[in-house]
């Protein structure tokens, strides 16, 4: 759309211009990392040009996939779930979805939507990024053809979900770096969507702040562990396999669980730290298996020896750990967030992870490995999931197009 | 429902498709369809009545532009309406006399609070995502033909010159 379109095509640039110089996986690649390559390039002469803003950054809407989904987490996310109202139908739909699309790509340039009444808070972007996502009951509404994995995961043992935080028939993730931004963001869509749906739950999470630290550092879960060590590296082949999809209408989508786990700090609170240890098979020091060293940044990402023993011959990654629990065949893509709401009762906190995995397919990637955290995991002791919600995330869409054309058209 | 229903990705198309009157086609160098272009259309949208149009006008062309009419399928009339304070210093609506200049190589943006279009009479609900069709006429005799999506929008309720103490809002 013609909107602003010099200012859009200029922040645009600045983007297209980073890519290229950090090459193809340039998407995941933070700030810190590109303005330290500009900075290198740049003659020293040059010194005084001012830094760019970090809440300038942009990051492409359009495309073959969806933003969000393979772009380095942003510090600030909600996850808002819409259930549709009786009446809306392919046709309300595709309303719809054309409203939220174009909002979504003038929000991610930083220009305000149109009837944007606070365009004053779109003008930084700060990597926003906007995700949809489809329930079962939206692709049944219209009579798609759903995956088979899209339905609720299976009831594990574990479990006390909870309404408020489970299932939903139209995802929203908005992620920035900044949370005005998300905030103004969510509004702006809420707003539009309000003649088609109602919110049916919203779930805020954090990272590390922006340029806390290094780009790419494995974030630290609220137990303090290391998160998301053996993730596949965006934009690698083995990426591209365990996540994207090639089927009918989700070619070049995903699948996306979002399972609120619950976290009893004050329970975790008592374990000390080898138990702690223990109980994930990784030292907490610095996120590596037990069977490497507790020490050394490097160390996360050795691999973790599953048959190595101890002098009295019992496991070094004790059977009831969650990685020896975790690993199998299965590959899943992870980007978890943190959250950290107002404690109740006698609780200090109400703390906990909102676990995102993306997998091509739900049914034989994540499954098989929930059902054996399910039957075995120590950490269960202090993990508790209390929402549970599965999402089809369509593929992207060019300029002019809408998400979920390929399903709604 | 009346109104032409056309994907958001045919504005920037539609938005350089400029009609000419026949009989003023050998006068002028360029018709004022040929250089002005618009953005960011968008309707409230409404189930009944009346409702705003809004949309950022600009002209590239070196003479000044008028926009003397306009008209859509989606209403039975459509108004040009200005911003104008009355004798209280209150602002109120009214329709404008003669139409919106916009100024040689210039901008006139139509916004709630400000200039819009009315659209008087909808001829149907106007759903939130619809699109409906609209051309304005300028004073030299051309046309210009955009397309603005309906968006949910709670603002846009100024009272009207006349009306103000009797319509309780709209």
């Amino acid at each position: 759309m013609p909107a602003g379109d010099a200012t859009a095509r200029a922040r645009r640039l600045v983007a297209t211009r980073r890519q290229f110089l950090l090459g193809g996986a340039a998407a995941g690649v933070g700030a810190v990392a590109a303005m330290g390559i500009d900075r290198a390039m740049r003659p020293a002469a040059d010194a005084p040009v001012a830094q760019p803003l970090h809440g300038e950054e942009t990051i492409p809407f359009h495309g073959v996939h969806q933003a969000g989904l393979d772009t380095e987490p942003q510090a600030h996310a909600v996850f808002l779930a819409l259930d549709l109202l009786p009446e809306v139908d392919r046709d309300g739909l595709r309303r719809l979805m054309r409203i939220l699309s174009d909002d979504a790509s003038r929000l991610t340039r930083g220009l305000p939507p149109l009837a944007d009444t606070e365009p004053e808070l779109a003008v930084t972007p700060a990597r926003l990024t906007v995700t949809f996502g489809f329930g079962p009951g939206l692709v049944s509404r219209v009579g798609g053809r759903a995956p088979e994995w899209l339905a609720p995961l299976p009831a594990f043992g574990i479990d006390r979900l909870r309404p408020e935080f489970s299932d939903g028939d139209l995802l929203l993730q908005v992620a920035a770096d900044d949370q005005v931004t998300v905030a103004h963001a969510v509004r702006m869509l809420l707003k539009d969507a309000r003649s088609f749906a109602r919110l049916r739950w919203s779930q805020r999470g954090f990272r590390r702040a922006h340029g806390s630290e290094r780009s790419g550092t494995t974030m630290r879960n609220l137990f303090g562990q290391v998160d998301g060590t053996s993730n596949p590296v965006p934009g690698t082949p083995e990426f591209e396999r365990a996540v994207w999809s090639n089927e009918g209408w989700m070619a070049g989508g995903t699948g996306l669980v979002l399972r609120r786990i619950h976290m009893d700090l004050d329970g975790w609170d008592r374990l000390d730290r080898s138990g702690r240890d223990q109980a994930l098979g990784r030292f907490q020091s610095n996120g590596a298996p037990l069977t490497s060293s507790s020490e050394g940044a490097r160390a996360e990402f050795d691999e973790p020896d599953l048959a190595a023993k101890s002098a009295v011959g019992f496991p070094l990654i004790p059977a009831f750990s969650h990685v020896r629990r975790s690993r199998g065949e299965e590959v899943i893509f992870r980007r978890a967030y943190n959250y950290d709401e107002s404690p109740v009762g006698a609780e200090v906190s109400d703390s906990g992870l909102l676990f995102v995995s993306l997998q091509a397919d739900v049914a034989a990637q994540l499954v098989p490995i929930q059902r054996r955290l399910d039957e075995l995991d120590l950490l269960n002791e202090w993990t508790t999931p209390v929402g549970s919600a599965v999402f089809a995330m369509p593929p992207g869409c060019e300029e002019g197009g809408f998400i979920g054309e390929t399903l709604l058209v | 429902m009346s109104a032409a229903l056309v994907p958001f990705g045919l504005l920037a198309m539609l938005a350089g498709c400029a009609v000419q009157d026949a009989t003023d086609a050998a006068t002028s160098a360029s018709f004022s369809a040929e250089v002005v272009t618009v953005s960011d259309a968008w309707v409230k949208a409404g189930d009944a009545g009346m409702t705003g149009l809004f949309v950022v006008l600009d002209n590239g062309g070196d003479a000044e532009a008028m926009v003397v009419s306009a008209a859509t399928d989606a209403a039975s009339a459509t108004e040009l309406h200005e911003t104008v304070a009355d004798a209280s210093g209150t602002m109120t609506m009214r329709e404008v006399s003669g139409g919106f200049t916009i100024a040689a190589n210039g901008q006139r943006v139509l916004e709630p609070g400000g200039d819009h279009l009315m659209l008087m009479g909808l001829t149907g609900p106007l759903s939130p995502g619809e699109e409906i069709s609209v051309e304005l006429r300028f004073s030299d005799g051309s046309m210009l033909e955009f397309s603005a999506p309906a968006k949910d929008f709670a603002g846009a309720n100024e009272n009207y010159e006349g009306e103000a103490e009797h319509s309780g809002g709209h």
